[in-house]
């Protein structure tokens, strides 16, 4: 059963210092994703949802508590070993898209193949390869500012894949475009997840994490509320015991 | 690897045009002055020393105290004498003493006539031999003089082109000269183009004949003292000045006379040249270290703006070394550009104001020629200057924690 986790948060607490005040973001949260799962992060604002994708997206160390990422302790890895493991094993989409705007389409999604030293023809190859499947092959050598909001989404989405992770998750993915534009990222997202990519959502909308997740992490006041593992058609809900 | 910062780091610049290009500015005023100033400074020392070229290292030169600037001897109030010679030559250390005639003369020539110097070259052939390598003298038309060649001349090379006197000069032509008595000589030849200017509009007699011409029996201008061993040349000329002082009954300080080595001379003339050049240098590295700051202040204005961007190469797998090299690079292009193009600039100036000074004095002795090392020496030097007012800006980029920078 284990190995079938890629990403584990143990009693992970985040602690902030705001000048002499701590703010406890996160405390004792447990998080267990599942290989191939669609997991839905979900939260109002302040309530440590931000904080807990940062500490599943290996984007951040967490204060107390293990995160295991495929096994890997990353607790225990240097800055740049870990920025190495996170380009590897983790793709990410973002509500601003955060694309860099004086790169092609193309060259957007070949930069995360650059910091993990693929090489230039492989790298060109799959990232024309990727831009198709996101229906963006008519504008690989467009420049950022010339794409819509949904096409640059689709870019990131792309990049996201560039070095095939297991996971990509995805912050509010949906937050900046129009509700059809987002429902086709989701799709997107959706038939990613049916190839059997792992995908975690994070999301304040619940009606968008129970359209697609199929676990649900309701996080507030830094601690999960509860956990909805989606069965047949409906939902079954477990409160956690403290 | 390297090629993907450059890229990157190329593109970065040129979404910033005027930005990237006012700081390049600064780097390339700083290049293209120090590159002019130095080629500049290297042609100035080379036409300067190129008036020493005619001087051997192991000879030096005896004569009387001028009061003014002129021909040796022209000037003085009493000529070098028999005496004197005597003198000299009986100093420990001096392999031979050649003594020397240089007087103004007037040439005549198509019924022109023009002022000019003239100077002897002795009667004994290995005197002669001695004065043709000392001088490295070599004919560009007929031949040099040789013993035994009286009531003929060798021009310098500035008569086979000038055009004062509205005839060309040929070998086998007729010159009147007047010196103390008027006298017809024969062209024998003329001479290569030297670096001394000097020479170059000198007219060379045999010593009889320029000694007759000019009444000068007994009469010396200076002496050209060869010493037995060179590297005693300094030990030489002191044991001479002190022979002639005491035979003058002299002070120190207080002497008619002066003895002139080779090495005073050259490093009199080195000392202000390098002078020059050390301030010339001193006020380009200022320039340089001002483009080297606004190198910095551009990046760490870069940095500020791109700390988003910089979270999300992170984000993406850049690791602190990454972004470092990216911003590093950057710097350093910004450095490279501007020293290209200053380089270039500098040199191409250099060779205008050569150019102008040349025509301005009439002549071609202030060359600037193209320094390979100092080109690209100095190219990538500005890489380098880049990259150093890079590293604090670059450090603070790689630093840069991944959620706040996403966060920005």
């Amino acid at each position: 059963m284990e190995n079938d986790k890629i990403i584990r948060l143990r009693q992970v607490a985040k602690h902030y210092e705001m000048g002499d005040t701590v703010v406890k973001a996160l405390d004792c949260v447990d998080i267990d994703i599942e290989k191939g799962d669609f997991v839905a992060i979900m939260g109002p604002s302040g309530s440590g949802k931000s904080t807990s994708m940062n500490l599943t997206g290996s984007l951040d160390y967490s204060t107390e508590g293990d995160i295991l990422l495929d096994g890997e302790n990353i607790q225990d890895l240097e800055e740049s070993e870990l920025a190495q493991v996170r380009g590897k094993k983790i793709g990410f989409i973002f509500q601003q898209f955060n694309l860099i705007s004086n790169l092609t389409a193309k060259e957007n999604v070949m930069l995360p193949m650059i910091f993990q030293k693929t090489n230039i023809e492989e790298r060109e190859e799959k990232a024309e390869e990727l831009l198709k499947i996101v229906d963006l092959g008519d504008r690989m050598n467009f420049y950022i500012n010339q794409l819509s909001g949904g096409q640059q989404q689709r870019v990131a989405i792309a990049r996201a894949m560039a070095n095939d992770p297991q996971v990509i998750l995805a912050d509010e993915p949906t937050g900046n475009l129009d509700t059809k534009t987002g429902n086709k990222i989701m799709d997107f997202l959706k038939k990613l997840n049916d190839k059997g990519r792992t995908i975690i959502l994070v999301t304040h909308d619940p009606d968008l994490a129970r359209q697609y997740a199929r676990t649900i992490y309701s996080v507030r006041d830094g601690k999960v509320e509860y956990i909805e593992k989606k069965i047949g058609d409906g939902w079954k809900r477990i409160f956690n015991e403290e | 690897m390297l090629r993907d910062y450059f890229l990157l780091a190329f593109k970065n610049l040129r979404k910033r045009g005027l930005r990237s290009w006012l700081t390049i500015l600064g780097i390339f005023i700083g290049i293209a002055a120090v590159v002019s100033l130095i080629s500049l400074g290297a042609g100035l020392k080379a036409a300067v020393l190129g008036q020493f070229g005619g001087l051997s290292i192991d000879v030096l030169n005896v004569q009387n105290k001028q009061v003014g600037f002129a021909p040796p001897g022209s000037t003085v109030i009493e000529k070098l004498n028999d005496n004197d010679l005597e003198l000299v030559k009986g100093v420990r250390g001096v392999e031979r003493v050649i003594p020397r005639l240089v007087r103004v003369e007037e040439l005549e020539y198509n019924e022109i006539s023009g002022f000019g110097y003239g100077a002897d070259i002795p009667e004994e052939k290995e005197n002669i031999e001695f004065i043709y390598n000392a001088f490295e003298l070599e004919a560009e038309e007929g031949r040099l003089l040789r013993a035994g060649d009286s009531g003929k001349v060798l021009l310098g090379n500035n008569f086979l082109a000038t055009d004062d006197f509205k005839k060309p000069f040929e070998t086998g032509k007729k010159v009147k000269v007047t010196g103390e008595i008027k006298k017809e000589f024969e062209i024998l030849g003329f001479l290569k183009k030297s670096s001394s200017f000097q020479l170059n509009s000198i007219v060379f007699f045999m010593r009889n004949d320029f000694i007759e011409l000019m009444d000068a029996e007994g009469e010396y201008d200076l002496f050209a003292v060869q010493v037995e061993d060179k590297d005693e040349i300094e030990e030489v000329a002191q044991r001479l000045e002190e022979k002639l002082r005491n035979d003058r009954n002299e002070k120190v300080g207080g002497e008619t006379f002066t003895v002139e080595t080779p090495l005073q001379s050259l490093s009199a003339v080195n000392t202000v040249l390098n002078l020059i050049n050390l301030i010339v240098i001193g006020i380009a590295a200022i320039s340089l270290f001002v483009g080297g700051v606004g190198i910095a202040n551009t990046m760490y204005t870069s940095v500020v703006e791109r700390t988003r961007e910089i979270g999300i190469m992170k984000a993406v797998g850049a690791q602190n070394s990454d972004v470092l090299w990216l911003f590093l690079i950057e710097a350093g292009l910004l450095g490279l550009v501007g020293g290209t193009a200053g380089a270039l600039m500098g040199l191409s100036g250099a060779s205008l104001v050569s150019n102008a000074a040349n025509s301005a004095l009439e002549n071609d002795l202030f060359i600037v020629s193209v320094n390979y090392y100092l080109l690209f020496g100095s190219i990538a030097f500005s890489f380098f200057v880049g990259i150093i007012s890079g590293v604090l800006p670059a450090l603070q980029a790689s630093k840069l924690n991944v959620v706040d920078a996403l966060r920005s």
